[in-house]
């Protein structure tokens, strides 16, 4: 029993070492300019996972309002502007502030903020229409990583 | 870093020039059974002035050739298969006081003919706005003394299938001023509020993207003159609340009931939106 609680203690403490090496939601540093310019996890993003979150739609589905023309995504939307180039456009720190909370910039974007977990009028959870209890950010820090990675990769 | 941003918005402001060029209105014209005209373009209320939307477009506009199809001819529009249902609904009797519609209303084709157009409205009697669902549902236990139908099931349907066709063709002319005026504004508040982790409104997509494309998904500018609507998606009818609620759902918020208070004022809102269009259910939706 004893054995047993001590253990539990120690697997409890490792996986906080763990998350707390991310930037939680409500501590992300924004600039004046909404970039952010300090990784969410310290770990390099890895721009293939990156693309297979924008592509997928259990994940960031990104396309589904962003053309990527090098995607092979079908039905990629438009509802916001192309990605093509987009690293020609932002730099890594801007990017990284977009994709976690594009409303830094842009206060009435219609995209998502993908690293928040506050601020939301009835917020569900997920798409039960039920009210939800604490929230978890759309993305993890390290799924920012690696989505930033990969828009680093789209310049023309 | 400023001349960048500035560039960015240049780029968006022209991209949404593009995105209203793509509103994809090929100005078709819906003509059901090859008589009754349908009004599927018409000039924006004035209410709408400050909405950037100068002309409402019914959602069959948006649809593919084949959806359309479907809704031109009753024989090929699988939501008759209900109106029939509605016909033996509304001249069965049920409840306590052995009645049935047809008892007090006669014949659904000349006591129904432009109900559909006016709904929701204000009820003097009972000092509320109600829905047609809700009229239903108040003449079946106030005056049939029957149970309420469940309020976007089948039955309910099937009867808001049977009165909205009596006004096919008929201009949607829901009142905005007067005992309404509070509603209404509360329906105008929640179709501007952006719910949900998502934080989405109403007008995000049906208003600000009408004519885009979310994945698959083609942006309309979510009138409700075609409801109840068969989708092909549900094999059935959908009600008018049912609609609203999956919608909010979908911005991961924490939905409202179907025949809430405030479903019934964004139906008022979002039904004087489509003041001018023609009374088009049931219609067919993807």
């Amino acid at each position: 029993m004893t054995r047993f609680a001590l253990s539990a203690t120690l697997v409890a403490l490792m996986s906080t070492a763990a998350v707390a090496e991310d930037v939680a939601p409500s501590d992300v540093a924004y600039d004046d300019y909404g970039a952010i310019a300090q990784s969410l996890t310290g770990v390099a993003g890895d721009p293939a996972e990156g693309l297979r979150v924008m592509e997928t739609r259990s994940a960031g589905n990104c396309v589904a309002c962003h053309q990527v023309s090098v995607s092979t995504a079908a039905f990629q939307g438009n509802v916001g502007p192309s990605l093509d180039g987009v690293a020609d456009r932002w730099d890594v720190d801007q990017l990284r502030g977009l994709v976690a909370n594009a409303k830094m910039v842009f206060p009435d974007t219609v995209m998502p903020s993908f690293y928040r977990v506050s601020g939301y009028i009835r917020p569900g959870d997920a798409f039960t229409g039920k009210a939800a209890g604490e929230l978890s950010p759309l993305l993890t820090a390290q799924q920012i990583e690696d989505v930033v990675a990969y828009l680093q990769t789209l310049s023309e | 870093m400023r001349k960048v941003l500035q560039r960015t918005v240049a780029a968006m402001a022209l991209g949404s020039i593009a995105s209203i060029a793509m509103a994809q209105d090929d100005g078709a014209d819906l003509v059901i059974n090859g008589e009754i005209e349908i009004t599927v373009r018409a000039p924006a209320p004035a209410h709408m002035s400050d909405t950037g939307i100068d002309t409402i477009l019914s959602g069959w506009v948006f649809r593919s050739d084949e959806t359309r199809q479907l809704e031109m001819d009753d024989f090929d529009n699988p939501a008759f298969l209900a109106v029939d249902r509605g016909i033996e609904a509304w001249n069965t009797v049920e409840g306590t006081e052995g009645k049935s519609c047809a008892t007090c209303h006669g014949d659904v084709e000349e006591s129904m003919a432009g109900v559909r157009a006016v709904y929701p409205r204000w009820n003097e009697e009972a000092g509320e706005v109600r829905t047609l669902a809700g009229q239903i549902n108040d003449c079946r236990t106030n005056q049939m003394g029957a149970d309420a139908y469940a309020y976007d099931k089948s039955d309910m349907t099937a009867m808001e299938a049977l009165i909205s066709v009596q006004s096919r063709g008929m201009p949607v002319n829901v009142a905005i001023e007067g005992p309404v005026a509070e509603t209404w504004a509360q329906g105008q508040e929640l179709y501007y509020t952006r719910f949900g982790q998502l934080e989405l409104s109403c007008a995000n997509c049906h208003e600000q993207n009408y004519g885009n494309y979310i994945r698959a998904d083609h942006l309309s500018q979510g009138q409700i003159n075609g409801f109840p609507t068969y989708r092909l998606k549900n094999a059935g009818l959908v009600q008018t609340h049912n609609r609203f609620r999956g919608c909010i759902r979908d911005t991961r918020a924490e939905t409202f009931a179907v025949g809430s208070p405030e479903f019934v004022a964004l139906e008022l809102y979002v039904a004087s939106r489509g003041n001018g269009l023609s009374v088009e259910g049931p219609s067919v939706r993807p």
